[in-house]
C-alpha cells in the first residue's frame, strides 16, 4: 500500500490514551462529588459537564481556540511560561479532547457511584478503612463496570472527534493531524484507497475494542451498576 | 465540674426530619449490653448512626469514656474509621468482590497488631464460618451473610460494638444460636454492646440496660428491671409487653408434678418443667395482666401456685376510658399487676398495703416462641 502514512493513527491513539488518563484523574473526583454532594450548585455543574453532548464541536472548538490561543485566558499565561501558545499543539488537543469527552466519562461514573451508594463504604469505614482506602478497596472494585464504560466511551469519543480538533489543532502532521482529519484530507484529494484503509482500520479497531469491553463487562462478577 | 464520664457514653443531639424531631439527651453505660428498643421509625437507627459518626447534626455532642468524639460547636469530629467501633448493620453489607475470608480479614488487617485481641480462628469457630471461607458472599444465605458481618466487626477488636437489628434476617433457630453467643461475647471479651431492636425477646435476653425510644425521644432508660417495672411504660409499649422482668436461677426440678422452681431475690416461683440444668440463670417476664392481687390473711385456697407476699408501692394513673389500672408492687423485686378499677376500689388499695400477688403465667426470655408478635 503506497503512500499510506501511519503517523495519524499513532497520534490518534496517543491522544485518546492521554485524554482518557486525564479524564479519569479529573472526572473521577468530579463524578464522586456529583454522586454524593448535597450542594445546591450540583445541578448546575451537572448541566455544565453535559454541555459538550449538545454543543456543535465547532462551537466548542471555536471558544477553545480563543481561550488557548496566544492572547487567550489560558494560552496567554501558558505562552509566558513555555514560550508558545496551546493552540495548534498536542497539549492543546489533549485539553480540548478532555473537555469534549468529559461527559462520556463523568456520566457513567456518576451513575455507578450513585447506585453504589454509601452503604458499603460505611461498612468499610467502620472496619477502620480511611475514606481513600475505602474508595480504592471497595468503591473502585465494586464500580469496575462503570469505570470500564467510562474508559471505553471516553476513548472512543476522543478517537472519533473531528470538529474540535480541526478548530484547535489544525492539521499539522505528527502534531495535530489525527486520523479523522487524515481521512478527510485523503478524500479531499480523491485518494479513496488510503481513505478506505484508514477508515476500515478505525472501524475494525473500534469494533474490536468494544467487543473486548463488552465481553469483559459481561464476565465481571460485580454488578452494581 | 462535670461528673466522671470515664465509664459512660454521653450523647446529646437534635435532628429535624420531616416526620419526626429527634431529640436525644442520653447517658449510656459503656459496660455490658444496652438495648435500644422501640418500634420502626422511632429513631433507633438514627441514634446508632449518630454514635458511629454517620450523622452530623449541627447541635450534637458525643463523649465516649471521657474522649470527645463529636462536638460540632467546637468543631470536633472523630471519623468512624478512628472510633474503633464495630458496626453490624441491618443488612450484611459484605463486600461482593471479596471472598468470605477476605471480608473477615478486611478490618483485621487494618487493626494494629497490638490491638488484635480476637483471632480469626476463634471467630470462625464461634460463628461456624469455616465451610464458607472461600465462597463469595453472594452465594451465602442471609443468615450466613449476617454471621460473616458480625465476625468481620469482631475481628477489629472494637471498643464498642453497635448492632442494628442484626438478627432480623435470621430464622428462629439461628437466632437462638446467635443470641447466647452475643451474650457470651459481651461477657468474655468485655466489649460493650449497643443493640437496636424492636423485638422484645431480644431485649429480655440480652439487655443489661434498656433505652426505650418513641418518636425520637427517650421514654425510659435504666436497667431492664427498672424500666420494665415503670408504670409509665404503658404509654410506650403495647399492652402485651407490659410486665416486670426478674432475673432468676433454677433451684430444683419437681419430677412428680413436672415443675421447676426458680429462685430470685424475693423468693421462689414455680413454673412448668424447664429442661435446663439446676443453677442456670433465667430471665423471666411476669406479664402484668397475669398478676392478680389478694388481700387478707393467708392461707387462702387458690389454684394459682405462685402466691407471694407483696407491698403496694405505687398506683398507676386512673384513665376513665380504661377499666384497668396498673399497680406497682414490691415482692423483693419490683412487680407490675394490672387489675380492674373496680377491684382497686373494692380492695381499698393504698401504697404501703401488705397484699399477696398471684402470678398465673410466666414468660421466659430464652424461649423466643412465646412472643411471635413483634412490635
Amino acid at each position: 500500500m503506497p503512500n499510506l502514512d501511519l503517523a495519524p493513527l499513532w497520534l490518534t491513539l496517543q491522544l485518546a490514551t492521554v485524554t482518557v488518563i486525564v479524564l479519569l484523574i479529573v472526572g473521577t473526583p468530579l463524578a464522586w462529588w456529583l454522586a454524593f454532594t448535597s450542594s445546591r450548585i450540583r445541578t448546575a455543574v451537572e448541566a455544565i459537564v453535559a454541555i459538550p453532548i449538545v454543543l456543535p464541536p465547532t462551537v466548542l472548538g471555536f471558544y477553545l481556540l480563543i481561550v488557548l490561543g496566544p492572547h487567550g485566558f489560558i494560552g496567554g499565561p501558558w505562552k509566558e511560561l513555555s514560550g508558545s501558545a496551546l493552540s495548534f499543539t498536542f497539549t492543546g488537543l489533549v485539553i480540548a479532547s478532555t473537555l469534549y469527552s468529559l461527559p462520556f466519562v463523568v456520566q457513567p461514573l456518576h451513575g455507578a457511584f450513585e447506585s453504589l451508594g454509601k452503604t458499603h463504604l460505611e461498612a468499610a469505614w467502620a472496619l477502620g478503612a480511611s475514606k481513600l482506602d475505602a474508595f480504592f478497596t471497595v468503591a473502585v472494585p465494586m464500580t469496575l463496570r462503570g469505570f470500564l464504560t467510562a474508559i471505553v466511551l471516553g476513548f472512543a469519543h476522543t478517537l472519533g472527534e473531528f470538529g474540535v480538533v480541526l478548530m484547535v489543532g489544525g492539521n499539522i502532521p505528527g502534531q495535530t493531524k489525527v486520523l479523522s482529519i487524515a481521512i478527510y484530507d485523503h478524500v479531499e484529494v480523491l485518494e479513496y484507497s488510503q481513505a478506505h484503509t484508514l477508515s476500515a482500520g478505525l472501524l475494525t479497531f473500534s469494533f474490536l475494542v468494544l467487543l473486548t469491553v463488552y465481553t469483559i463487562n459481561r464476565r465481571l462478577p460485580i454488578r452494581v451498576s | 465540674m462535670l461528673p466522671d464520664h470515664t465509664h459512660q457514653i454521653v450523647a446529646c443531639c437534635q435532628l429535624n426530619f420531616p416526620s419526626i424531631t429527634f431529640d436525644i439527651n442520653l447517658t449510656l453505660s459503656s459496660k455490658g449490653t444496652t438495648v435500644i428498643f422501640g418500634r420502626s421509625g422511632c429513631g433507633k437507627t438514627t441514634l446508632l448512626r449518630f454514635l458511629a459518626g454517620l450523622e452530623r447534626p449541627p447541635l450534637s455532642r458525643l463523649i465516649f469514656k471521657g474522649t470527645v468524639w463529636q462536638d460540632e460547636s467546637r468543631r470536633i469530629f472523630v471519623p468512624l474509621s478512628q472510633r474503633s467501633i464495630g458496626y453490624v448493620f441491618q443488612d450484611p453489607r459484605l463486600f461482593p468482590h471479596l471472598s468470605v475470608r477476605s471480608n473477615l480479614l478486611y478490618g483485621y488487617t487494618r487493626t494494629a497488631p497490638e490491638h488484635r485481641h480476637i483471632t480469626p480462628d476463634r471467630v470462625i469457630d464461634l460463628l461456624q464460618l469455616r465451610p464458607y471461607l472461600d465462597r463469595r458472599p453472594t452465594h451465602l444465605s442471609g443468615g450466613e451473610q449476617q454471621r460473616v458481618a458480625i465476625g468481620r466487626a469482631l475481628l477489629t477488636t472494637p471498643h464498642l460494638l453497635l448492632m442494628d437489628e442484626p438478627l432480623s434476617s435470621l430464622d428462629l433457630q439461628r437466632k437462638q444460636e446467635v443470641l447466647p453467643f452475643l451474650k457470651r461475647l459481651n461477657r468474655e471479651l468485655g466489649i460493650p454492646l449497643i443493640y437496636v431492636t424492636h423485638a422484645l425477646e431480644e431485649v429480655l435476653q440480652l439487655a443489661d440496660q434498656v433505652v426505650v425510644l418513641k418518636e425520637g425521644t427517650v421514654r425510659a432508660n435504666g436497667t431492664v428491671q427498672e424500666v420494665f417495672s415503670e408504670l409509665g411504660l404503658r404509654h410506650v409499649l403495647p399492652d402485651q409487653h407490659i410486665g416486670a422482668v426478674l432475673d432468676t436461677q433454677i433451684a430444683d426440678h419437681d419430677q412428680e408434678f413436672g415443675l421447676t422452681r426458680l429462685e430470685f431475690s424475693g423468693g421462689r416461683l414455680h413454673i412448668p418443667r424447664l429442661h435446663r440444668p439446676v443453677g442456670d440463670h433465667i430471665r423471666v417476664q411476669l406479664l402484668a395482666k397475669d398478676v392478680s392481687i389478694v388481700t387478707g390473711e393467708r392461707p387462702f385456697l387458690t389454684s394459682v401456685l405462685n402466691v407471694l407476699p407483696a407491698t403496694v408501692l405505687e398506683i398507676g394513673p386512673i384513665d376513665p376510658d380504661r377499666p384497668f389500672v396498673d399497680i406497682k408492687l414490691d415482692i423483693g423485686a419490683p412487680l407490675l399487676a394490672t387489675i380492674t378499677r373496680k377491684s382497686l376500689s373494692s380492695l381499698h388499695l393504698q401504697p404501703g398495703n401488705q397484699v399477696y400477688a398471684q402470678i398465673k403465667a410466666v414468660a421466659f426470655s430464652h424461649e423466643l416462641n412465646p412472643w411471635p408478635a413483634l412490635l
